[in-house]
């Protein structure tokens, strides 16, 4: 069990209305078993017993499925391994002398709160547009009276698997989050309780995410790259097909 | 003090006569009345939207950035609910009964009975909602088995059942936020509980962005704000995760109910180091194929696992519970593991793991299979362990998850606090002594989406809406408290850090009232807490102000309050002179010389209940900072079950 010495290049900014700046930390003897985010956590000890004010990030579960971590590590929203959140990246995946940029997800539509904590909300407005399926609790018939198909119930599962994190976002030069918007109205728009509501729904959600100020797709597939639960780029082919047919029902009427 | 307010009749028609008897509100009457509701996973989230649809107004609260990531979002197995889609013999009697053993005969009959009878609505609703539970070629649900059934009544979503199931309460509640029925407010916490002659009529929150104190009125509170795992630093709990709701209504008047309840897991990745900041479940379900096991002889614990032959393993649980198994409760297979461990065979760098072996059911139904029903959970133990789960066993080691425990509710859900009604985790009512696999996320979506919809009727009925606004000078008061708190955490500018004072205080629970405690334990524990505590308000350290996001303030107000609460655990834990569920007094347990193991009806080292003295709630009334507690019993009568030897062979 080797220890790393690292330098950190971290992003400070005390609230939206503060210029952020970089500054630098020395990370010493920092054991290779713990998670990135455990050696933020030893780093801020340090700064907290020297009289400083700690590093600030978003995190809960530390298990990789809450989706509030949210750093982008040399240039990498959650780091360069395939597949993970910040939380399960681990320091075993550096090496000793390591210089480690740390930066917020960047994205104009994410005002940063402080340091590396931004504002996601704007995720949250699209859902409210009609990301959901209407139905009132206790409405629901028996759940067996409703055959689905194993492969659309899988293809619905894989784009139900994202998180939320907004590491799509982050990775793309445009800020765009079509990943995210596609997963999500895919998750829905593939089954048969989400039919009756799909033309509605594809409109409403891709309008939010318009209005909210997300930049288009230019089809380069960073999102899909960084993306912690690897849901597929084929998503936003979906929702540009989906889109289509429900714009040109809207126009016909 | 207690009244449970159980309806009278026959356990099968308890709640369907309950909801005819209980005063209903007219839907234009509806919209008058305002209801809190803090917390925003399963139980809070479902709470939140069902009320709003009803056309209550509500408000909800979270410290997240968004209600979608509640720590229920972190259930990875499944979901039980006794649809008998397998024809397997499963029953709502049989879930009922099942809930009731597998809570060590701890639990309020009449509530566990209404969570099996509702359980079948809540897979109906979850998958109208489009939730993606895992199908079988037909088209139709798939299940799986759970610790504690030998029926599979357990519906899941690969490894994420939790997440699934929240985004389907998350989205039901954007709806309903859309529609303009619920004002959500996230990144807010929850500070203190304000009462108004007696009765919860708000809640003063702090944004944690602005740092802003505000105060929130409403006809009725819901608290749905999760266990208190985080108590013992080290848990499988997110590191939000704290008790400050709860707590802060028991210092208002809520009695606290069975807190010793705690529920440590069986399989969960072992602590690597003094840095670590949380532990890591590995699902029960891994228990459906896994085979857990120990060298026999303590000199093999170094060896490679591949290199101790058959003879020498011992399949521990396999053996001692022929009958379940692997899949024996997480109290009684946590403990096994201790015991294993104890004896000297714990494997792994600190001698404190035991081996969770896929080798037989890899080379019975192939890698592929075992892959397509734990893909993820197999990836996620190689991305924390580096080790490959498919060539080497999984090292595990039970972890403090869940806590029975929490706020005493009557059959409607309210606290002896009249408006303060209490769902989900953060409620006592529904898992006695120790909970199964799967049943979480029952109850947290039975309390929010059928039960509390139509028990809180009642209370509102009694109360004139919109009496009582944050204009009240108790609000006024309380907010004031809450301001002087703040500032008194931040002017103390000692040397410490909370995360110091917090793994202090973990450590000494872990110790004295973890998987194993005793009389002399608990007494040395309730001897230095308040000693941490006392060190925690003279010497801690917060920098910067209250008007920033400052994440050490926010763990500060959270540890503060784990540290009163601490006492309140232990109190319980040494009052309770019996060994049940995820209590275990050591002092009580079987023994070769009890005439119940010569019976053969149990084995040695095997929890020992008291029914004689302790069938009962043990609800604690709070009497000052570092008082004893009031303790109050509401006796648990069984009707329909019979109290019997908890066995498992």
């Amino acid at each position: 069990m080797a220890n790393l010495n690292l330098t950190l290049k971290v992003w400070r900014q005390l609230n939206a209305d503060d210029h952020g700046r970089i500054e630098t930390y020395e990370a010493k003897n920092i054991p290779n078993e713990a998670s990135f985010l455990e050696m933020l956590d030893i780093v801020n000890e340090r700064i907290l017993v020297d009289g400083g004010e700690p590093i600030h990030f978003d995190h809960d579960c530390r298990e990789g499925i809450c989706g509030m971590c949210s750093l982008t590590i040399n240039g990498i929203p959650h780091g360069k391994d395939k597949g993970v959140t910040v939380c399960q990246l681990h320091m075993r995946s550096f090496k000793d002398g390591d210089t480690i940029w740390i930066e917020p997800f960047r994205s104009r539509v994410f005002p940063i709160l402080r340091d590396l904590m931004v504002d996601r909300t704007a995720f949250d407005r699209i859902i409210e547009a009609g990301g959901y399926i209407d139905i009132r609790t206790g409405a629901a018939q028996d759940a067996n009276n409703l055959p689905v198909e194993k492969d659309k119930a899988e293809a619905a599962f894989e784009a139900a698997a994202c998180i939320g994190c907004a590491a799509c976002v982050a990775a793309c030069k445009n800020s765009s989050a079509m990943l995210f918007v596609s997963a999500k109205a895919a998750h829905l728009n593939y089954l048969p309780q989400g039919a009756p509501e799909k033309q509605k729904r594809t409109l409403a959600m891709v309008r939010q995410m318009d209005a909210e100020g997300f930049g288009n797709c230019t089809n380069q597939y960073e999102c899909e790259a960084v993306c912690p639960k690897e849901i597929s780029a084929d998503n936003i082919a979906k929702l540009n097909r989906d889109y289509v047919i429900s714009s040109a029902k809207e126009a016909v009427g | 003090m207690l009244n449970s307010n159980i309806p009278s009749g026959p356990i099968e028609q308890k709640w369907t006569k309950h909801k005819f008897e209980s005063k209903l509100i007219n839907p234009a009457n509806k919209r008058k009345y305002k209801i809190i509701v803090v917390g925003s996973g399963l139980a809070g989230g479902s709470a939140a939207s069902t009320l709003a649809e009803l056309g209550y107004q509500v408000s909800c609260f979270c410290y997240q950035d968004s209600p979608r990531r509640a720590h229920s979002i972190a259930a990875q197995g499944g979901i039980n609910a006794a649809k008998n889609y397998r024809n397997d013999g499963d029953s709502v009697q049989r879930l009922f009964y099942d809930t009731v053993k597998g809570g060590d005969f701890r639990s309020r009959e009449a509530n566990v009975y209404r969570l099996a009878e509702v359980s079948n609505a809540i897979i109906d609703q979850a998958t109208a909602q489009g939730v993606p539970f895992a199908r079988e070629y037909g088209g139709l649900l798939d299940n799986r088995s759970f610790g504690g059934a030998q029926v599979s009544r357990t519906f899941y979503a690969r490894g994420q059942t939790g997440q699934q199931l929240l985004i389907g309460v998350y989205q039901s509640l954007a709806k309903e936020i859309s529609r303009g029925g619920v004002t959500m407010h996230s990144r807010t916490e929850m500070l203190d509980l304000v009462t108004v002659d007696g009765h919860a009529k708000g809640i003063v929150v702090r944004d944690m962005v602005t740092g802003e104190i505000s105060s929130h009125a409403a006809d009725a509170v819901i608290l749905a704000t999760g266990g208190y795992g985080n108590a013992f630093f080290l848990s499988t709990n997110a590191m939000g995760c704290n008790v400050m709701a709860a707590f802060r209504a028991h210092k208002r008047g809520a009695c606290f109910a069975n807190p010793c309840y705690t529920q440590i897991h069986p399989t969960c990745i072992p602590v690597s180091g003094e840095y670590q900041s949380k532990l890591t479940l590995m699902s029960e379900s891994l228990r459906n194929d896994g085979r857990i096991w120990v060298p026999k002889n303590a000199a093999d614990c170094g060896k490679k696992p591949s290199d101790i032959p058959e003879e020498d393993r011992d399949y521990y649980l396999e053996r001692k519970y022929p009958a379940f198994g692997n899949l024996a409760p997480r109290d009684i297979a946590s403990r096994a593991a201790k015991e294993a461990c104890d004896d000297g065979r714990g494997i792994g760098p600190s001698g404190l793991g035991v081996y969770l072996d896929f080798r037989d059911p890899i080379a019975r139904l192939g890698e592929d299979t075992i892959r397509a029903r734990y893909g993820n959970l197999f990836q996620m133990y190689e991305k924390i362990t580096g080790e490959n789960p498919y060539t080497s066993p999984m090292r595990i080691y039970p972890a403090v998850h869940y806590t029975m425990g929490g706020l005493w509710v009557d059959y409607n859900l309210m606290s002896n606090l009249p408006g303060l009604h209490v769902l989900g985790e953060a409620n006592f009512s529904d898992h006695g002594a120790n909970r199964l696999g799967a049943s979480a996320l029952m109850q947290g979506l039975a309390d929010g989406y059928f039960v509390i919809p139509a028990t809180i009727a009642p209370y509102l009925a009694s109360q004139t809406p919109g009496s009582v606004t944050t204009d009240a000078p108790e609000f006024k008061k309380v907010e004031e408290e809450v301001r002087e708190r703040v500032g008194q955490l931040i002017d103390i500018t000692g040397s410490r850090t909370v995360d110091s004072f917090h793994r202090e205080l973990g450590h000494l629970l872990w110790d004295k009232c973890g998987m194993a405690r005793d009389k002399a334990g608990l007494k040395e524990a309730l001897k230095l807490i308040p000693k941490i505590r006392e060190q925690f308000w003279k010497d801690v350290r917060i920098p910067g102000s209250g008007n920033n996001v400052n994440a050490e303030l926010e763990k500060a107000g959270r540890v503060a309050d784990f540290l009163e609460f601490a006492e309140l655990l232990c109190h319980d834990a040494h009052d309770r002179e019996e060994s049940c569920g995820g209590h275990f007094r050591s002092e009580h347990q079987f023994t070769d010389k009890s005439p119940e193991v010569k019976a053969g009806k149990t084995q040695p080292g095997e929890a020992k209940r008291n029914d004689e003295k302790f069938s009962y709630v043990a609800a604690w009334e709070f009497k000052g900072v570092g008082k004893k507690p009031k303790l109050h019993k509401e006796a648990l009568k069984y009707e329909a079950v019979k109290q019997a030897i908890r066995s498992y062979a």
